[in-house]
C-alpha cells in the first residue's frame, strides 16, 4: 500500500472510531463534555511523554483515558457539590487541563516529540513514517493505522455487546435506571470509549478536530435517519467519507488535512442539514409549501 | 542571569511597553470577567468557546486579503466570522433537529479547521510576515506592539462603559428575558449588545490568550465571583477583579519567559482563583458547605439524645431518672462509641449530668429535651389532623421537623391546634413551663 492509502485508511478509521461513539455522546446531549474530554487528555499524553520518554502508545493510551474520567468525574463533582451550573463545570474543567497540558509541552518541548500545532492539528501526514517493525524486520506497516484499527474493533464491539443498554440509557436513561440496569457504568463506560477514542485519533487529528470527527458525522446521521443502528451505521460511513473526501481537498489546496477533513465533515453537516429527506430545511420548506398550495387550489369554503 | 524572578519582574517594569502590556492585560481581563458573567448567567456559557475558535478564520482572511497584520483588520475580520459562528449555533437549534451541546461542538470545531486550514495554507505559500499569526491559538502577550495595545485598550475601556452605562438592562435580560419582553423593552437589541460585547471581548483577547483558551476567561471569573455573592454588582466586580489579576498574572509569565504561550498560564492563574473560590468561600464554598451539614448533624444527634432521655423518664414519670448509655445506643440505633461520645458533648454543654455511671438531664436539659419533643408531637398532630396523614406515617417527618421548627412556627402550630394536649398516639404533649 502506497503513503496515500495509509493516511486515508487512518484517517477513515479515526473519524469511524469516533463517529460510533459519537452517537451517543449527542444523542445524550453530551456532545460538550465530549470536547471536553477530547482536550483534557493533553495533560495525560504529555505526562505519559515525560515519564517514559517515548512515544509508546500504551502508557499514553493509559494516561490519556484516565485524565478523560478525571475529567468526566471533576465536571460531574463541580456540578454536584460545587453546585455549578453544568456547561459551566465543563468549561472550567477543561480549559483548565487542557492549559496545563500546553505548558507542560512548552516547558519541556526539546524533550518531548510533541509540539502546540502537533496538539491542535495533529499530524496525519506523517502516519506512513512512524512503521510497526515485527522482531524479524519485517514491517506491518503504520503503527498508526493499528492503534486506529483495533481501536475501532473495540468500539465496534463494545457497542454490539452492549446495544441493548446503551440504546435505552441514550433515550431513556430514568426508565434504564428503574429497570435496573447499570446506568452508572454505562456513563463511565462511554466516557472510558471517548477517552480511549479521542487519544487514539489525537496524534493524527489533535484536540480539536477530533470533536469534529465525534460530533459531525452523527450530527449528520441524526437527521437522515430515525432509526438508532443505521444512526451509527450511517455516522461512521460519514466519517469515513469526509476523511476521504478531505484528504482529497488538502492536496488540491495544499493546507492541512485534519483541517479539511473538519471542513468536510461541515460540508457533509450542511447538506444533511438543508436536504435531508425528512429533517432537512429545505425539503420542509418544500412540503410545506406543497401542501399550502394544494390548499389554494381547492375551491374557498362557503358558509 | 541570575537574578531572581522578582527583580527580573522589576527591570521589566523600567520598560514602558511592558507597562502598556501589562495594562492592557489588567483591563482584558477585568473586561471579559465583566461580560462573561452575564453570558454565565445567560447559560450561555459554553457559547464563547465556540465564538472564539470561530475568530480564526477570519484572522487569516482578513490577514489573505489585506496582507496587513494591522490589529483593527485582523480584529473586525476575527469579529465578522465570529459573529457567524454564533449565527450558526442559533441556526442549527432552531432550524433542525440538532441540540444546542452538539450544534456548538460542530461550529466549533468546523470553524477551528477552516481556520487551520487557512493558517496552513498561508505558511506553506511562503508569506513570511505569517509568523505572528500562529500567536492567535494561544496568545503571545510578549509579542505585542504599541499599536495593539492601543487597540486592546481602546476597545476594552468602550466595553466596560458600555457595561456600565447599559447595567441595568443586561441586568434584566440576564435574569428575566419574558419579562423585559412583556414590559415593552427591545429584548432582540439587547441581546445583539450582548452579543456584540461578548464578540469584542473575545476578538480583543485573541492576541493575548488565543483562540483555544478564550472561553475561560470569559467563564472562570463569573463561575468563580459566584461564590462569594448574591449580587450582580458585587459578582460583575468581583469577576472583573479575578480576571484583572489573572491576565496580569498570565502577561507577567510570557513577559518573563517570552517562550511560554500566554493563555494556558492566565488560564491556570484564574482557575485557581477558582478552585480557592470553590473550597474557601464562607457560605456557598464547598468546606463551608460540608462544615455547616456536619454541625447540623452533630446537633441532631445531640437534640434527639436528649429527646430521647427525656421520653424514657416519661414511661416512669421521672424526668431526672439517671438512665444508661447502652439504653440510649439501642434505642437510637447508635454504636456504644457514638452514644457515648454524644453524652459527653451534652455533658460540656450542661444539658446532662452524670449519675452513678449513667447520665440524667440537668434543669435546663429537661426543658429543652421538652421543648424538643413537644414539637415532635405538634407537628405529628398537625399532620394527622390538618393534612389527615395516618397516624403511623407522622412519625417519620416529625423526626426531622423537630430539629427545624422555629418558636414563632411552634407558636402558630399551637393557636392552629388550639392547645391541644394529646399527639396522635395518644401521649400527652409537654407544655411550655411558663404556662405550667
Amino acid at each position: 500500500m502506497n503513503d496515500v492509502a495509509w493516511i486515508m485508511l487512518a484517517g477513515a478509521l479515526a473519524a469511524g472510531s469516533c463517529a460510533i461513539v459519537g452517537c451517543f455522546l449527542v444523542l445524550r446531549r453530551m456532545a460538550m463534555l465530549g470536547d471536553a474530554i477530547s482536550h483534557a487528555v493533553l495533560p495525560g499524553i504529555a505526562l505519559a511523554f515525560l515519564l517514559t520518554s517515548s512515544r509508546d502508545p500504551l502508557p499514553m493510551l493509559a494516561g490519556a483515558g484516565a485524565l478523560g474520567l478525571v475529567t468526566a468525574g471533576l465536571t460531574d463533582w463541580l456540578h454536584r457539590t460545587g453546585r455549578i451550573q453544568q456547561d459551566a463545570a465543563i468549561g472550567v474543567s477543561f480549559t483548565c487541563l487542557f492549559a496545563i497540558g500546553v505548558i507542560l509541552i512548552s516547558a519541556f518541548a526539546g524533550q518531548v516529540d510533541l509540539d502546540q500545532e502537533c496538539v491542535l492539528y495533529g499530524e496525519i501526514a506523517y502516519v506512513p513514517l512512524d512503521l510497526w517493525w515485527l522482531d524479524d524486520g519485517r514491517s506491518m506497516g503504520p503503527r498508526a493505522v493499528w492503534i486506529l484499527g483495533s481501536v475501532f474493533a473495540l468500539n465496534v464491539a463494545w457497542v454490539a455487546l452492549a446495544w441493548k443498554e446503551l440504546r435505552l440509557c441514550a433515550f431513556d436513561p430514568e426508565m434504564a435506571a428503574a429497570l435496573g440496569l447499570p446506568v452508572v457504568g454505562m456513563h463511565a463506560a462511554l466516557m472510558a470509549a471517548t477517552s480511549l477514542t479521542t487519544v487514539a485519533a489525537f496524534e493524527s487529528v489533535g484536540a480539536i478536530l477530533v470533536v469534529a470527527m465525534l460530533v459531525g458525522p452523527a450530527a449528520t446521521a441524526y437527521l437522515l435517519t430515525d432509526r438508532l443502528v443505521r444512526m451509527v451505521g450511517l455516522a461512521a460511513v460519514i466519517g469515513a467519507m469526509s476523511s476521504v473526501f478531505g484528504y482529497a481537498l488538502a492536496r488540491m489546496w495544499d493546507a492541512s488535512i485534519a483541517g479539511c477533513m473538519a471542513l468536510a465533515i461541515g460540508f457533509f453537516f450542511l447538506l444533511a442539514a438543508l436536504f435531508s429527506p425528512r429533517h432537512g430545511v429545505v425539503t420542509r420548506a418544500w412540503r410545506l409549501r406543497r401542501i399550502v398550495g394544494d390548499q389554494a387550489l381547492e375551491p374557498p369554503l362557503i358558509p | 542571569m541570575n537574578e531572581g524572578p522578582l527583580v527580573a519582574f522589576a527591570h521589566l517594569l523600567a520598560d514602558a511597553n511592558v507597562r502598556a502590556v501589562l495594562l492592557g492585560s489588567l483591563l482584558l481581563g477585568a473586561g471579559a470577567g465583566a461580560i462573561g458573567t452575564f453570558a454565565l448567567l445567560r447559560r450561555q456559557a459554553l457559547l464563547g468557546d465556540a465564538l472564539a475558535h470561530a475568530t480564526l478564520p477570519g484572522v487569516c482572511l482578513a490577514f489573505l486579503a489585506t496582507g496587513s497584520k494591522h490589529p483593527l483588520v485582523l480584529l473586525v475580520g476575527a469579529s465578522i466570522t465570529g459573529w457567524l459562528g454564533t449565527r450558526s449555533v442559533r441556526a442549527i437549534t432552531q432550524h433542525t433537529r440538532i441540540r444546542e451541546d452538539a450544534a456548538l461542538a460542530l461550529v466549533l470545531s468546523v470553524f477551528f479547521g477552516a481556520g487551520i486550514v487557512l493558517l496552513t495554507h498561508i505558511q506553506r505559500t511562503g508569506a513570511a510576515a505569517q509568523a505572528g499569526l500562529d500567536k492567535f491559538l494561544f496568545g503571545q502577550a510578549a509579542s505585542l506592539v504599541q499599536s495593539d495595545v492601543w487597540v486592546l485598550t481602546g476597545v476594552t475601556l468602550a466595553l466596560l462603559a458600555t457595561v456600565v452605562i447599559a447595567f441595568k438592562e443586561l441586568q434584566l435580560l440576564s435574569f428575566d428575558e419574558g419579562f423585559a419582553r412583556s414590559i415593552g423593552w427591545p429584548v432582540g437589541v439587547l441581546e445583539g449588545l450582548l452579543a456584540t460585547l461578548i464578540t469584542l471581548t473575545v476578538t480583543v483577547g485573541l492576541q493575548l490568550v488565543g483562540v483555544v483558551l478564550m472561553v475561560a476567561l470569559l467563564l472562570t471569573p463569573g463561575v468563580a465571583a459566584r461564590f462569594w455573592t448574591d449580587r450582580l454588582p458585587i459578582m460583575l466586580v468581583l469577576a472583573a477583579l479575578f480576571g484583572a489579576i489573572a491576565g496580569v498574572m498570565g502577561a507577567s509569565v510570557s513577559l518573563l519567559a517570552p517562550r511560554m504561550p500566554t493563555g494556558p498560564w492566565t488560564v491556570v492563574a484564574i482557575t485557581s482563583i477558582f478552585a480557592f473560590s470553590l473550597l474557601a468561600a464562607p457560605r456557598r464554598g464547598v468546606l463551608a458547605r460540608a462544615w455547616r451539614r456536619r454541625r447540623l448533624r452533630k446537633r441532631t444527634t445531640e437534640e434527639n439524645a436528649l429527646a430521647s432521655l427525656w421520653r424514657f423518664g416519661e414511661t416512669v414519670t421521672d424526668w431526672t431518672a439517671p438512665q444508661s448509655a447502652a439504653r440510649l445506643a439501642a434505642e437510637r440505633g447508635l454504636s456504644a462509641d457514638v452514644a457515648l461520645r454524644t453524652l459527653g458533648a451534652l455533658k460540656r454543654q450542661g444539658w446532662v449530668e452524670r449519675a452513678t455511671g449513667d447520665w440524667r438531664l440537668t434543669g435546663p436539659g429537661r426543658s429543652r429535651a421538652e421543648h424538643i419533643v413537644r414539637l415532635h408531637r405538634l407537628w405529628e398532630l398537625y399532620l394527622s389532623e390538618r393534612l389527615n396523614l395516618p397516624a403511623d406515617h407522622v412519625h417519620e417527618e416529625a423526626e426531622t421537623m423537630e430539629h427545624l421548627l422555629t418558636p414563632e412556627l411552634a407558636a402558630a402550630l399551637e393557636a392552629t391546634l388550639a392547645r391541644p394536649e394529646r399527639d396522635p398516639h395518644g401521649r400527652t404533649i409537654p407544655t411550655p413551663e411558663g404556662a405550667r
